[in-house]
């Protein structure tokens, strides 16, 4: 097998326990396995960024709370501190576009979301961030359906978004003074939670979190990849 | 009259279009033109489309990077064909090349290239071995022969011997290109070569240059970036054919070979070619010419080799053997600078500041901003390689990214851990090869610590030994 990342020979280690089954199938070599960090220790409950003491929540998350009575997002939870090997990865996979390489984060991705989200009813549905049009045509897939359609609850369509410009490319107050670019195309009842990749600000998932609980979603919370 | 004015500024466009598209292989994506204005133009055929993913029976092949690799093509849902379509994962870091978008190529009349009258501004002479070359190489060009191999040591002056043929062409109204597979090799030929040819457009193409175009008639270019042409040059030359990526990337010889016209010559230049170009030469498949003598007519310098028990222990501990200590205080001339090679990027970084501290206690050098370290995943790399140039530097520490096509008037050359496995036969040749380069300074020391000696080190001093006497040394 050969890693996806670096192109490097892997082989997946056999033990007693995975005899049988002959092992997992193993997307990334050893080194680039390990050059990912997986966020651990104290984080955030709110928006799962590392903190350092005992703390309960970020100051960031603070913010958000006081800026809305009461926070659209219950919690985020995310998986991967952002990296450098992180941003690479990210770079190749998303604004290059190398659709393969998203197959290194499948088996992760759905184990944490086994873990994190085991207390949630079945009645909850699985939406992704949106893209839109222009963007798609230019990019050819939407990274963060990719994600949402690896989990079991199948993932529904609810909303939809117009063209702004790219998140990445803009300042943090910049980012935080954006309007709400998506439109509800189909009204909920169950509780939502929301796929993304990357979370940064959070302001991309909290505007499409109010969208939701403006129109009658009880409880709405957000699982993404990466913790920038 | 209008009429007239009107196919004239088309004729103009055409010819502007010509000069910036041909020779180039390039997607929809790379070709900056309006849909309008471009759909034209492939209707009245100045772009041709071809496909960009060949299905054969048994495998695929990107038509960009000739990659053939099953694994590395994958499939991705196309969002404009409602389909499913292969990719190439290859050559996916130069936009994303997919199975249901052709790659276009220029079919218009070529541009019309410049003919210069003696385009070399270089006032130079050259030694009667270079002249030999030079005159061999003239007539590869003249005879436009497929392919030959320029053999010349370490330090030969194999730049000035291109010079010639370089005229020849140029004055002819030829394209050119230098292509090798290394960035920093490409950053030292650029000055070189507008310094020869003044009056000649000359452009540098490497990830990051500041010229990303590649219009001009002289391209200086790494071997990547020829991905991107197809039959556009009458002439390609291949520096340090022999380094790494070139010699094991399989997609980079394809591309170089598709960049030049079907009838034109390829010049390979190496000091140390690998097995495969020596069995092609010594069963005459591969034309050569050997330059056994440096241009300042000096023998090379042989390396020492220096055993230290504890070479692992210590560089675990990221510190130089002993026995390094006191080579650098028994110097011959220790006013020259020091280029130190080491086996790993990693061993590099860590060893610079252990190093810094200890060459200050031992009093060698005055403060530790005189050691610097240089390694492929540094960003300032161009900048101390200036600073160690100018002298303002004292100790390099380098991993092989040195090894080659890089000059420093006057260094002594030590390489620790030589018997890692990154320092083959080559890389130590070449090493060996950066010591004793100027004229006014031809010699210099070059030591390899080991634990243990390898083959590599051993044909490697042979080699160096029998080039010597190829010279006319004894």
């Amino acid at each position: 097998m050969y890693c996806v990342w670096c192109d490097g020979l892997c082989i997946p280690e056999m033990n007693w326990e995975n005899l049988w089954s002959m092992g997992r199938t193993k997307t990334l070599c050893n080194q680039c396995e390990n050059a990912l960090k997986v966020i651990e220790g104290n984080r955030c409950k709110k928006c799962s960024c590392q903190l350092k003491e005992k703390q309960y929540i970020c100051s960031d998350c603070m913010q958000w709370e006081q800026r809305f009575k009461q926070d659209p997002l219950k919690f985020n939870y995310s998986i991967f501190n952002y990296n450098e090997r992180m941003q690479d990865m990210v770079t190749r996979w998303k604004y290059r576009g190398d659709y393969h390489l998203s197959c290194a984060f499948e088996q992760i991705f759905i184990e944490t979301f086994k873990n994190t989200f085991a207390f949630l009813s079945k009645k909850v549905c699985v939406i992704s961030i949106p893209l839109s049009s222009e963007r798609i045509l230019e990019r050819g897939f939407n990274q963060a359906k990719v994600l949402a359609d690896y989990l079991i609850p199948k993932r529904e369509e609810f909303i939809t978004r117009v063209y702004s410009e790219k998140q990445s490319k803009k300042t943090r107050k910049e980012r935080l003074a954006t309007k709400n670019p998506f439109f509800l195309t189909k009204k909920v009842n169950k509780p939502v939670i929301l796929v993304d990749d990357i979370y940064t600000t959070g302001r991309t998932l909290r505007h499409a979190a109010e969208l939701l609980l403006e129109n009658g979603c009880p409880a709405v919370y957000a699982y993404t990849l990466i913790r920038s | 009259m209008n009429r007239n004015l009107l196919v004239q500024s088309q004729g103009n466009l055409i010819a502007e279009l010509a000069a910036r598209f041909s020779g180039k292989l390039l997607l929809r994506r790379e070709i900056p033109l309006d849909e309008k204005l471009f759909q034209r133009l492939v209707n009245q055929s100045y772009f041709t489309p071809t496909l960009s993913i060949k299905r054969n029976k048994f495998h695929y092949i990107c038509e960009r990077c000739g990659n053939r690799k099953r694994r590395l093509f994958a499939n991705i849902p196309c969002n404009s064909c409602k389909k499913d379509h292969l990719y190439c994962r290859k050559c996916i870091d130069m936009g994303r090349v997919m199975e249901c978008e052709p790659l276009y190529y220029w079919t218009g009349h070529e541009p019309k290239w410049k003919k210069y009258k003696s385009p070399c501004s270089w006032t130079g002479t050259l030694t009667p071995e270079q002249k030999r070359a030079a005159n061999r190489i003239v007539q590869a060009v003249k005879n436009d022969e497929r392919e030959l191999l320029v053999w010349a040591v370490t330090g030969a002056g194999k730049t000035e011997m291109l010079f010639p043929a370089i005229s020849h062409l140029l004055a002819l109204g030829k394209r050119i290109c230098i292509a090798t597979p290394r960035t920093d090799v490409v950053r030292e030929l650029i000055p070189r070569m507008k310094q020869a040819f003044i009056h000649v457009p000359i452009q540098g193409l490497y990830s990051g240059s500041p010229d990303m175009e590649g219009t001009a008639q002289f391209i200086i270019a790494t071997t990547h970036q020829l991905l991107r042409y197809q039959s556009a040059f009458d002439l390609i030359i291949i520096d340090e054919i022999d380094a790494f990526p070139f010699h094991s990337d399989p997609s980079l010889a394809f591309a170089v070979h598709r960049a030049k016209k079907s009838a034109s010559t390829s010049i390979y230049l190496t000091a140390t070619p690998r097995k495969k170009q020596r069995v092609r030469m010594y069963s005459k498949k591969l034309p050569h010419i050997f330059v056994p003598i440096r241009f300042h007519r000096t023998p090379l310098p042989v390396p020492r080799l220096k055993m230290c028990f504890q070479l692992k222990k210590n560089v675990k501990r990221s510190l130089p053997p002993p026995a390094f200590i006191h080579w650098l205080k028994t110097r011959s001339n220790p006013e020259r600078q020091i280029l130190l090679f080491v086996p790993t990027i990693l061993l590099a970084q860590k060893m610079d500041q252990k190093l810094g501290e200890l060459l200050v206690k031992e009093k060698m050098i005055r403060r530790e901003g005189l050691l610097e370290t240089v390694h492929a995943a540094d960003q300032d790399r161009e900048e101390k390689i200036q600073l160690f140039r100018s002298q303002n530097i004292q100790i390099l520490i380098t991993t092989t990214i040195l090894e080659r096509g890089v000059t420093f008037p006057s260094v002594d050359v030590a390489v620790i851990d030589a018997g890692h496995t990154v320092f083959d036969e080559a890389a130590l040749v070449q090493i060996a090869g950066r010591a004793g380069r100027s004229p006014s300074d031809p010699t210099g020391e070059v030591i390899f610590f080991h634990d243990g000696k390898t083959e590599a080190m051993e044909h490697a001093i042979e080699a160096i030994v029998s080039m010597n006497k190829r010279g006319g040394f004894r």
